[in-house]
């Protein structure tokens, strides 16, 4: 039985009605795995190019999710402390770093009863990039075309969950590496609102954009996976503690007096015009489920991607201070303290982390703050206002989630710029602090998916799944699975 | 705008990264053209606009003053490149 095809959700039923047991789920992964991983490269560090082991955690079900996701692998991107277990963010300035702790997020996990796998998931090092080449260890292979990039940063989570080798993944999005590899693998992906979730154990880029989310072969299995990780946390001062809905309450609601702002700024050059088509009849497809919908305008997006590229870049040239070849990692041996610092940090960096840590300290520094730093915060506010004002009539807004769909592997490497531009619709989200969610909603003429963006009001993701789980239900892309 | 090789060289001084001479030359290209594309903020009308730093809308979180246990040493120190005596060591910082 192929099990590994299924749902969580369908999972679930199974196990309950004993139909199937954890071990059964397991090993139909880890044949699938076996089939498929030596192509597709979702997974770092795995022996022999296989799935060793899966981390057999003996069940901690308590709390108010005890049970949710009972039996049901994750897999977990390798910005995210797991106690014991490797997480390297895929750099070579923390190789061999094996975190003396868990994230709360699996600490969650396992209180839900998932078996959280004993393998992670491959990323742009410190999740600086938008198609996992910036990885340390090579880059993840799409699943729908293994010559193209799987997008980025959480690049292997997102090509883990269309591939069939994991049920569910979790990974962290600053300004679209959730949604836009959710996009470019044809599965769903949310970056939940800023503070949903709790940061404890994600190894910081940028503080104030962060946040980790679920990643899942439907809009059900998001809602449970959501449910499961998200809530206050006494370790992470930033969570929010506003009490976590039922999210499942959300799914198989009508969305007849949903009211979708287009912003019309979302539809200019630049754009793919496949996906242009697509996007334009999946809304088309909401109207006909009885939303309304209207233009909008978000006056300032233009200034979206130059403000993110300040502002994550400052936050994460001081968050990669830490990483001095003192206390883990990488040391690269030198007889004055400095010369180790800078040996260590010029030999453990890739490329784009050290343009990245150029950048934020050049905006930070003496003489420039006020005129790049302050400057793109104030623009910052500019863009939050954007979607504070056009919240107050509207419930949600779509757009596409990318401007294309999946790139070929090597196509922007050498141009950071055109890489930047790839998270052109994202973005905005981390800035305002807002949720959104990529749903699959539909295909080009090369067999790409396209991912429908929805973005909501702060501690709104019951709307966003309520939307998405709408759309989903009348339309099915997501039953289309890639053939490896 | 202009961005100086020399400028550059400061910066990775500040960033403690030592570069190499090709790096250098590479990564002033680069930087110099992400700065000309990020030039466009100036076109922004920011008078009167008040910065945003953090959307959270909190301001100095604090727990409850109870102790509890924290890292054991041997855990905290598992990582470390180069320890003794239940110390990280460093090189040696003054003469």
């Amino acid at each position: 039985m192929d099990l590994h095809r299924l749902t969580a959700h369908e999972l679930s039923d199974r196990l309950k009605k004993k139909e199937a047991t954890p071990e059964d789920i397991f090993s139909s992964l880890q044949k699938r795995l076996a089939e498929t991983e030596g192509k597709v490269k979702a997974f770092v560090r795995l022996a022999d190019g296989r799935l060793g082991q899966i981390r057999r955690t003996p069940p901690q079900l308590h709390g108010r999710n005890a049970g949710l996701l009972s039996g049901i692998p994750v897999c977990i991107k390798d910005n995210i402390c797991t106690e014991g277990l490797a997480t390297e963010c895929c750099s070579r300035i923390l190789a061999g770093f094996k975190p003396p702790y868990d994230a709360t997020v699996i600490r969650r996990l396992h209180e839900a009863g998932a078996l959280v796998l004993d393998a992670k998931t491959n990323m742009d090092e410190f999740a600086f990039g938008s198609s996992t080449e910036n990885s340390c260890f090579g880059p993840t292979h799409n699943p729908w075309d293994l010559d193209r990039v799987p997008g980025g940063s959480s690049g292997g989570s997102a090509a883990a969950v269309a591939a069939d080798e994991t049920i569910l993944a979790v990974g962290s999005d600053t300004g679209g590496s959730i949604r836009q590899p959710a996009s470019f693998c044809g599965v769903v992906g949310m970056k939940p609102t800023y503070g949903r979730v709790s940061r404890y154990g994600l190894i910081a880029f940028a503080s104030s954009l962060d946040q980790i989310g679920p990643f899942a072969k439907d809009v059900h299995d998001c809602a449970l996976l959501l449910e499961a990780i998200a809530g206050h946390d006494p370790m992470d001062s930033t969570s929010a503690d506003i009490p976590v809905p039922d999210y499942t309450k959300s799914l198989g609601k009508d969305i007849k007096n949903i009211r979708i702002g287009i912003p019309r700024e979302y539809f200019v050059e630049g754009m793919d015009p496949e996906v242009k088509t697509i996007v334009t009849e999946a809304i088309e497809k909401l109207k006909s489920l009885g939303a309304s919908t209207h233009e909008v305008t978000l006056a300032h997006t233009q200034y979206a991607v130059p403000v993110y590229y300040i502002v994550a870049t400052a936050e994460a040239s001081s968050n990669l201070a830490r990483f001095d070849g003192v206390q883990y990692g990488l040391r690269v041996k030198a007889s004055r303290m400095i010369d180790m610092y800078k040996r260590t940090r010029g030999e453990g960096f890739g490329a784009e982390a050290k343009r990245r840590i150029l950048l934020g300290t050049f905006a930070l520094s003496h003489g420039y703050y006020d005129a790049y730093y302050l400057r793109a915060l104030k623009v910052r506010t500019l863009i939050k206002n954007d979607f504070d004002k056009i919240f107050k009539q509207f419930d949600c807004i779509v757009t596409p989630t990318s401007p294309t769909p999946a790139f070929t592997i090597g196509e922007r490497a050498q141009d950071p710029l055109q890489m930047y531009l790839s998270d052109i619709y994202t973005i905005s989200a981390n800035l305002a602090g807002i949720p959104g969610i990529s749903v699959p909603c539909g295909f080009t003429k090369k067999k790409l998916p396209v991912g429908l963006q929805i973005l909501g009001k702060p501690f709104d993701e019951e709307t966003l799944i309520r939307t998405a789980h709408a759309y989903e239900q009348k339309t099915r892309w997501n039953k289309t699975r890639p053939s490896l | 705008m202009a961005l100086s090789k020399e400028t550059v060289r400061y910066v990775a001084d500040l960033s403690r990264i030592e570069l190499r001479p090709e790096e250098l030359e590479e990564l002033s290209r680069q930087l110099e053209a992400i700065l000309e594309f990020i030039d466009q903020l100036d076109k922004a009308d920011i008078a009167g606009v008040e910065p945003t730093s953090h959307v959270a809308g909190l301001a100095n979180v604090m727990r409850d003053d109870v102790p509890v246990s924290s890292l054991p040493v041997e855990k905290t120190l598992a990582n470390a490149p180069h320890k003794e005596g239940g110390y990280f060591v460093v090189p040696k910082v003054i003469e």
